[in-house]
This record gives structure tokens, sequence and C-alpha cells, in this order.
């Protein structure tokens, strides 16, 4: 009985996506790659990611740093607030950051005064991927920093080596099994991004029309073989993305 | 010489501690939790006191009345922990040439000096064996090379035996009292071992529940 629950749940799973891959015709994946569409989807998903893991990468380290490491009133209501995103409905993200950031949003004409629009952007893409994404890295980096023996700190730090430098050679190498894993998810969550993108960024080809979002159009335009190759590669990216993330926690545990 | 006067609230009893640390080995007893590693921690700027100053060879590193506060990685105190606390990711060698990287030392005069401590300690053999495979005679005499090789103002050692099986203990003391009585800075050895206290016969200190009393 045991073994029959976890076969029709994995079954469930796999047979989806591997029934993807029967669709897959080799003359529609030439055929499809060829399309500036496609090859904008992929081009605009690949910039886009990649911006937004820099921006949480560079702006998430310090706050998990703090999270993990400072006592400060609060400090469990930041813990909650970073979590958020990872629990909104994607869509609602989308309406808060337009409600915000968009032309008639609350900083709107502040950011129109300063020739700024963001919203239907590749900045607005950017950012609402950043924003339901840099949790999964905050999280993942808070716990590798927390995981961190204080001591060896001290011990850097009694030998000589500044802070900054201690946090270089002693905090990220020990937590660098985390913080790979962190960013890997945090990267895949942005390429999946559907839900904030369209409701913030639009669909405009070549401007804020993404993998997953051109899936999407091509199917609703009827044009079936075009999604299913973008998706394929879809899936190809998060196998890697989740292959990654098992074998350095499997590095981990050794 | 190394001089403190301190006042830190810990959870249970504020601790209370002055005294002077001439040269050579001073040893400070007490039972644990008493507060001996909170003196440590306060000595090395690793925390810093409600109140109080901390001075080493005249130099003022912590003094709360006149706004001083030279941190830990600027005060030149090696520390020997209890635990050793010995980098995971470096190899011997690279645990050894830690501090003189952090100094800054050209590579040759860095290798010269670690070559220097892994004879003195003989470890030569383990130049890279990762530290993570070492016996606890082998890793504290790591952790000693590691904090001597830097030549610290002072020395702060944190039940060092503590960690050793008691077959090996008898052997690393006397190891270890052999290295110690050649380092002439002030160095504080903590311990609630009276077989220590025997070893070093000079000053002792005492503390208990947070208040330090000088023995002798």
């Amino acid at each position: 009985m045991v073994a029959l629950a976890a076969a029709i749940l994995i079954a469930f799973i796999v047979v989806p996506l591997a029934g993807l891959f029967f669709h897959l015709d080799p003359a529609d994946v030439i055929a499809a790659l060829r399309t500036t569409a496609a090859q904008e989807a992929l081009r605009l998903s690949i910039v886009t990611t990649f911006s937004s893991l820099a921006i949480t990468l560079l702006l998430g380290t310090p706050l998990a740093y703090i999270l993990a490491r400072a006592t400060f009133p609060g400090r469990y209501l930041v813990d909650a607030v970073v979590d958020l995103p990872i629990v909104i409905p994607p869509a609602v993200a989308g309406l808060a950051l337009l409600l915000a950031f968009g032309r008639n949003g609350t900083f709107g004409p502040l950011l129109a005064a300063l020739g700024i629009q963001l919203s239907f952007s590749t900045v607005a893409v950017i950012m609402a991927q950043t924003f339901v994404a840099s949790p999964f890295y905050v999280r993942a980096a808070r716990a590798g920093f927390a995981g961190v023996d204080r001591t060896l700190e001290a011990a850097s730090l009694t030998l000589g080596m500044g802070p900054l430098r201690t946090f270089a050679y002693i905090t990220v190498p020990l937590a660098a099994p985390a913080l790979i894993g962190g960013a890997v998810l945090c990267w895949a969550r942005a390429l999946g991004e559907f839900g904030a993108t369209i409701m913030f960024a639009g669909n405009l080809a070549g401007v804020s029309q993404t993998l997953p979002l051109a899936v999407y159009l091509n199917l609703e335009s009827g044009n079936l073989p075009v999604a299913v190759v973008l998706s394929v590669i879809l899936i190809l990216f998060s196998l890697i993305v989740v292959v990654t993330v098992h074998a350095t926690a499997d590095r981990r545990s050794i | 010489m190394l001089r403190f006067d301190l006042r830190f609230e810990l959870r249970e009893f504020p601790f209370i501690a002055a005294g002077e640390a001439p040269n050579g080995v001073t040893v400070v007893e007490g039972p644990s939790g008493a507060g001996k590693t909170t003196l440590l921690r306060l000595i090395a700027g690793l925390i810093r006191p409600e109140e109080g100053s901390v001075s080493l060879n005249g130099r003022a590193l912590t003094d709360t009345t006149a706004g001083v506060f030279v941190p830990p990685d600027q005060r030149n105190i090696a520390i020997l922990f209890q635990e050793y606390a010995l980098f995971p990711h470096y190899d011997v060698s690279g645990n050894i040439g830690y501090g003189l990287r952090a100094r800054n030392l050209p590579r040759a005069e860095l290798d010269a000096r670690v070559e220097r401590e892994l004879e003195r300690f003989d470890i030569v053999s383990l130049a890279h064996a990762r530290v993570t495979e070492l016996s606890g005679g082998q890793r504290q005499r790591v952790a000693l090379a590691r904090a001597l090789v830097v030549e610290p103002a002072a020395l702060l050692l944190d039940e060092p035996l503590a960690a050793l099986d008691p077959a090996t203990r008898d052997r690393v003391r006397s190891e270890l009292a052999a290295v110690l009585r050649q380092v002439d800075v002030p160095t504080l050895y903590v311990s609630h071992d009276p077989a220590d206290r025997e070893l070093f016969p000079g000053k002792a200190f005492h503390i208990d529940r947070g208040t330090l009393t000088q023995l002798l």
C-alpha cells in the first residue's frame, strides 16, 4: 500500500513531464529555435534571471548574515517578511509591484518625474523575479551562516584577519554549500517566474516575454510545437538545477 | 605586562576581575561556568566590557572611560581555543600560515616561517594533511604553532588539554609546558585541572562565580 501510494505520486510527476518529450519532433526543435520570438525569450530569460540572481546575492548575503548572527528587536518580524514572497501568490506580488512602481502607482509620479518608467519593461521583469525568488537564497544562506562555528571566526579575528577578510576566508567558504544551493534554487525560481512578471511587466516580445511567458503565448496562439520546445528547454534547465542542489547537499552531509 | 580591570554582566552574576599578568605563564583556575573563558574573550577584544580597561605593555586596548577599544584583529593577542578551532577547509600549513597571511607577509617569508614551526612542533610530515584527520595531540600542536608563528604580544590558552583523552593529556601537558617556558610574553593559562597548577607554580588567579582573586 505504501509503495503503491509512493508510485502513484512519482508517476503523476514523471508521466506528464516525460510526455512533453514525446510531443517533441526534432524538426520542430530546429524550426522553433529559428524563430526570433524563441531566441528573444531565451536571451531575455538568461539576462533577467542572472540579473535578479546578482541583485539577490549582493543584497541578500548581508541580510542573511545579519539574520543568522545579530539579535535585535523585531528580528522575527524581519524573518517573516523575508519568507513572505514564498507563500504569496505570484499574481498578487505582481499586482503589489504594479501598484507601488507602476505608472499610476505610489511611486509612479516620482519615477515619472525622474524620467523612469518601470512597469512593462525588462527592469520590471528583473524586479518581479527578485521579489519572488530572493527568499529562496536568503533562507538557505541564513541557515548556512548560522551553521558556521563562530569560534572559527573568533580565531580568524585574533590571528589578525579583519572582519571582511574573515568573512571572505572563513565564513563564506564554510557556508558555501548552502550559499550555492540557495543561489541555484533562487535562479530556478526566477527562471520559472510567470505570474508576477505578466502582471507587472506584461508579455512584450523582446522586452518582458521570458521563456514561461513565451510558452503561454505560443499555446494561446495555437503554436503548440514552439510551446513544447520551450517547455522542454525549461525542464532541462530545471533538471540541471535539481541535480546540482542534490549534489551540493550530499557533499554537505559528508 | 598585561593589566586588566573589567566588569561584564553575565547571565547569572556579574563578572568582576582586576589583575596583572607578567611575562610567563599565569594559571587561571576555577570551576567551569565561573567566567574563565569570559576573561579571555574580554582581554582578546572578542567581547566588550560594560566597564573597565585592558592594557598590554602600556598600550591601552580597552578603556571604557576614554572610549578606547582596539578590535581583536589589531591586538596581536593569540588564543589557543579549547577545541583548537582549526580551520577545516585549510590543511595544516594553511592553518599555521593563516595569521601570517593576515599580516600580508611575502610568500617566501611566510613559507619559511611556517616550515620553521612545522619543524619545531615535529609535524613536517603533516604539512599537507587535512586537519580533520589529525589526532587530538596533533591538532593541539597545529593550534599552538598557528598561535605562536605570529609572535603574539600575549597568549591566552583556554583549557588546552580538556579536549584530549587522559592518556594523551599527560604527554601533551609536558610538551606544552616545555614550549610555554620559552614564550616570553604574558600568557594566561585557563584550567580547572590541579595538575596544570603544579606545572606552572608561578602566579595564579582563581575565578569563582565571576569574581577573580589572586592566589599566592
